[in-house]
């Protein structure tokens, strides 16, 4: 065989394809991958000692900033975090209403994920438009019940902030009744496509055993086979009413974690019918109103977690006593799911980087903080 | 389901790994209120593992009770006692509530045995401790800061940390 002299290169931190400003110390020898270091920080703003100024309600539309596409979740996990310290309860309506809230992210989430994902196999923005304009329904939604269309900051200590306008069940269920079509379209736009099966077929595996060894979460974890989801392993909210599903891959490359989304926007759809069919029937409302917002935690610490569309999303929260948190820790799904990518890469060629990186699917807002 | 409280994991550690399980303080959490009550002590229910032991205690989790699926590593700045907490939480791949193990070591000499050679997902969690907190990790393979720039002095999520007017910013702006 030819020897070849090994190369380093950067791959960003300008880059359309990583995903916002992320930069990786590339060792080549000749197209092959033999070594890669992520470098990151460039969006390192101590989110979390700017947090431990802030009271506990103002927190909550600073988490929105985390994971840019689903701020829903993040308020989620927040808001379970603090009513936990407090002792606050959460209605039932409030609990379908924010269950609701987090499934559409999901789907947000994954359209837009996979719309990325085939943009860096390089069929270039077509499908990128499908998955946006899927995006662009629910974020109407959003922006009908919340106000804003990215950053919602729609729950609250308790409950949410208001209850759904009068036309936001008739335009989700015809939502919902349109999408399968949308899922079967992305789905048939990898399968059936000789190109991007060659890029995504055999890439980037990640074995069971390292997947567990390397506490990748979400997605990237089930795409490796291990059938974990915080929704199904420790309940919270009402997740423990709904029949859903967790879907897994077997290989643990590219295209079992591309086929693991696309089977989760399918469970996240089944989720919100029954949600539909159980709302009205819910007891309480849209907030509990005996909460008080401006909260005064006794002391002690707590930890909650949900399973946000990008993995296992965490919050630590000490309290001391005052109106703010003595402590606050995000364990951000982003964040430890890009620990094993260099032993996903090694081997594979410079062009699968990209591709790899994709399938993880991180948002630098939850990476740097 | 693996069904395991702090009291049982407790009481197996105290039983198989002799010494490795500390008795809990009640720590005195700073930054009173200005006004209003006191803070009072915090007692944590969470076991509280030797420093020393705490690759052996990790691995008895993992090994033998089965929590193979770590979760978390939290760093926790206690001024007035004068020490870091590190909170590690463990998980069980089939479900059900995780177990969490702490270690205490003081703020002037923060020294902790890695538990990345034994378990790489710690490797970005310890880093983030090492940037923020200044905690070194003995043995960690690549030990570097992770947000800050290398040339960074100080630990900024540290409770002494200045707040204003630190050398990056000047001081007349």
């Amino acid at each position: 065989m030819l020897k070849t002299e090994e190369l380093q290169i950067n791959i960003g931190p300008q880059h359309p394809s990583t995903h916002g400003v992320f930069r990786m110390i590339v060792t080549v020898d000749g197209e092959t991958i033999t070594d890669l270091k992520p470098v990151f920080g460039y969006l390192h703003r101590n989110h979390e000692q700017i947090a431990e100024q802030n009271t506990y309600l103002q927190n909550m539309p600073y988490t929105d900033r985390l994971d840019y596409f689903n701020s829903m979740a993040n308020n989620q996990a927040y808001a379970m975090a603090v009513e936990q310290l407090v002792g606050i309860e959460v209605p039932e309506r409030a609990e379908y209403l924010r269950v609701m809230m987090v499934e559409l992210t999901r789907i947000l989430n994954h359209a837009g994920a996979l719309g990325f994902l085939i943009n860096d196999m390089g069929m270039w923005q077509t499908q990128l438009a499908f998955g946006m304009r899927e995006r662009e329904k629910i974020l109407d939604l959003f922006e009908s019940a919340s106000g804003a269309r990215l950053m919602c900051n729609y729950f609250r200590f308790g409950g949410v902030v208001r209850d759904l306008p009068p036309d936001f069940i008739p335009r989700l269920k015809e939502l919902l009744q349109a999408m399968p079509a949308f899922v079967d379209e992305l789905e048939r736009l990898l399968r059936e496509n000789e190109i991007l099966m060659q890029r995504a077929e055999g890439i980037g595996i990640l074995p069971r055993d390292l997947a567990l060894a390397y506490s990748v979460s979400g997605p990237v974890l089930r795409g490796s086979g291990i059938p974990y989801d915080v929704r199904k392993a420790e309940p919270y909210s009402v997740y423990d009413r709904f029949d859903f599903d967790v879907p897994v891959g077997t290989v643990g490359d590219v295209y079992d974690r591309f086929l693991v989304r696309i089977e989760e926007m399918r469970q996240s759809r089944r989720i919100l019918q029954q949600v539909i069919e159980q709302l009205p029937d819910a007891q309480g409302g849209h907030i509990n109103p005996k909460a008080r917002q401006n909260v005064r935690p006794p002391v002690g610490d707590v930890y909650a977690r949900i399973e946000s569309p990008k993995g296992e999303l965490g919050f630590y929260l000490v309290s001391d006593g005052s109106g703010k948190p003595y402590r606050y820790k995000v364990r951000a799904p982003s964040f430890i799911n890009l620990t094993p990518l260099g032993d996903m890469c090694r081997g594979y060629k410079v062009a699968d980087v990209v591709v790899i990186l994709g399938s993880i699917d991180i948002v630098m807002g939850e990476v740097d903080r | 389901m693996p069904r395991l409280d702090a009291t049982d994991l407790r009481e197996r550690m105290a039983r198989d790994l002799p010494g490795a399980v500390l008795e809990a303080v009640p720590l005195q959490v700073a930054a009173a209120p200005a006004h209003g009550p006191q803070p009072g002590a915090f007692m944590t229910s969470d076991t509280l593992v030797a420093p020393s032991r705490l690759v052996e205690a990790a691995c008895y989790l993992r090994d033998l009770l089965g929590y193979a699926y770590l979760s978390d590593i939290a760093v926790v700045d206690y001024l007035a006692d004068d020490l870091f907490e590190l909170v590690y939480r463990f998980y069980h791949v089939e479900g059900g509530e995780g177990l969490t193990i702490k270690v205490r070591i003081p703020r002037d000499h923060p020294e902790v045995p890695s538990l990345t050679p034994a378990w790489p997902g710690a490797n970005f969690h310890e880093r983030e401790a090492f940037d923020l907190y200044g905690i070194v990790f003995v043995g960690h393979p690549f030990l570097r800061r992770i947000y800050m720039w290398d040339e960074f002095e100080g630990f900024p999520m540290r409770k002494d940390f200045p707040k204003q007017g630190d050398k990056y910013i000047g001081a007349d702006e």
